[in-house]
């Protein structure tokens, strides 16, 4: 049982969800891809008549939303069935950073002091959750995936595009990390 | 049904990965442990070696039809830098990527339904705004 409630270990998690690619592929002639899960959703509730959204969604996306559904009830298995009582080994250096930063409680997956519903009414509460949310979307469609459809299924499957994608996707993160992150808090 | 078990045992999977969580995020952005690259390196290489098995063996799936791998156009670089780093900024901010942001509700931290409606917010306004974007 322990196997279920302790974090596991990069060299099994990795090979792990890299098993997930030729696992949909030969069941299911499925590319893993988590994002356009938002494009169905957008087409399937508000398409407004914008061409990107017209399409049928029932039979290209019905799949991609029923596997996010189920990565929902993933959560809630590892979150609270299975759940891991520790709080996460991070590293020092990481630990020391962020407690200048204000972050003080490491305690659970994700810090108590930005995750809260209070945080999201102020100003780096709104940047954070808000703006932070919108451009994980935006960006996603724009690069034409996200770490799944990119970094794992494209990088996989070699293709030069999805490296593009993802030296965006450390360029954009290396930015806020090191240069936002401090003006913020 | 199989589509809703398969995607139960991938959220379960980055659950214990931990690659969900914003501190490990915050970690990779700083280079200071090798878990997250450790993850993504070992994915990528069973990705790589599973797609080149099914390549040149043409492997099937079960229902006996060829797989279907799509490639992406590598000449609209403009979409993947900018669009790329644009999904960085707002990995970096909240911590989470698409599948996280899922796995995260189901954990039980509602306040992630925020980032989860302006992510559907930002898709809606990339499709919106599509045809001006530069690909």
């Amino acid at each position: 049982m322990d196997f279920l409630t302790q974090p596991w270990p990069w060299y099994v998690a990795g090979p792990v969800i890299g098993l997930f690619i030729p696992f949909l592929l030969i069941t299911a002639n499925k590319a893993l891809g988590i994002s356009s899960s938002l494009r169905h959703a957008c087409a399937a509730c508000v398409p407004a008549k914008v061409p990107f959204f017209d399409y049928d969604w029932k039979k290209d996306g019905s799949w991609n939303l029923l596997f996010v559904l189920g990565v929902v009830i993933g959560g809630v298995l590892g979150g609270f069935v299975f759940a891991n009582p520790d709080p996460i080994n991070l590293s020092q250096s990481t630990i020391s950073d962020l407690s200048e930063l204000g972050i003080t409680n490491f305690n659970g997956l994700v810090p108590a002091e930005i995750f809260n519903w209070s945080f999201v009414f102020t100003l780096p509460g709104f940047i954070i959750l808000g703006i932070g949310g919108f451009l994980v979307g935006f960006g996603a469609r724009y690069a034409g995936g996200c770490t799944s459809g990119h970094a794992i299924s494209g990088l996989s499957n070699l293709q030069l595009a999805s490296l593009f994608a993802v030296i965006g996707f450390f360029t954009g993160g290396l930015i806020i990390t090191h240069l936002i992150y401090p003006i913020l808090f | 049904m199989k589509y809703l078990l398969f995607g139960t045992a991938f959220g379960f999977v980055l659950m214990k990965a931990e690659v969900i969580s914003w501190f490990r995020i915050q970690e990779m952005f700083r280079f200071q442990d090798f878990h997250m690259y450790g993850i993504i390196g070992s994915a990528i290489l069973v990705g790589i070696i599973s797609i080149q098995i099914i390549k040149r063996l043409g492997v099937k799936d079960i229902y006996g039809n060829p797989i279907k791998l799509s490639d992406k156009d590598p000449s609209q670089i403009k979409r993947y830098l900018i669009g790329g780093s644009l999904f960085g900024f707002g990995w970096a901010l909240t911590g989470a990527c698409p599948g996280p942001l899922f796995a995260l509700l189901g954990s039980g931290i509602t306040v992630i339904l925020v980032p989860i409606f302006f992510a559907l917010v930002g898709t809606w306004v990339y499709g919106y705004l599509q045809p001006k974007l530069p690909h």
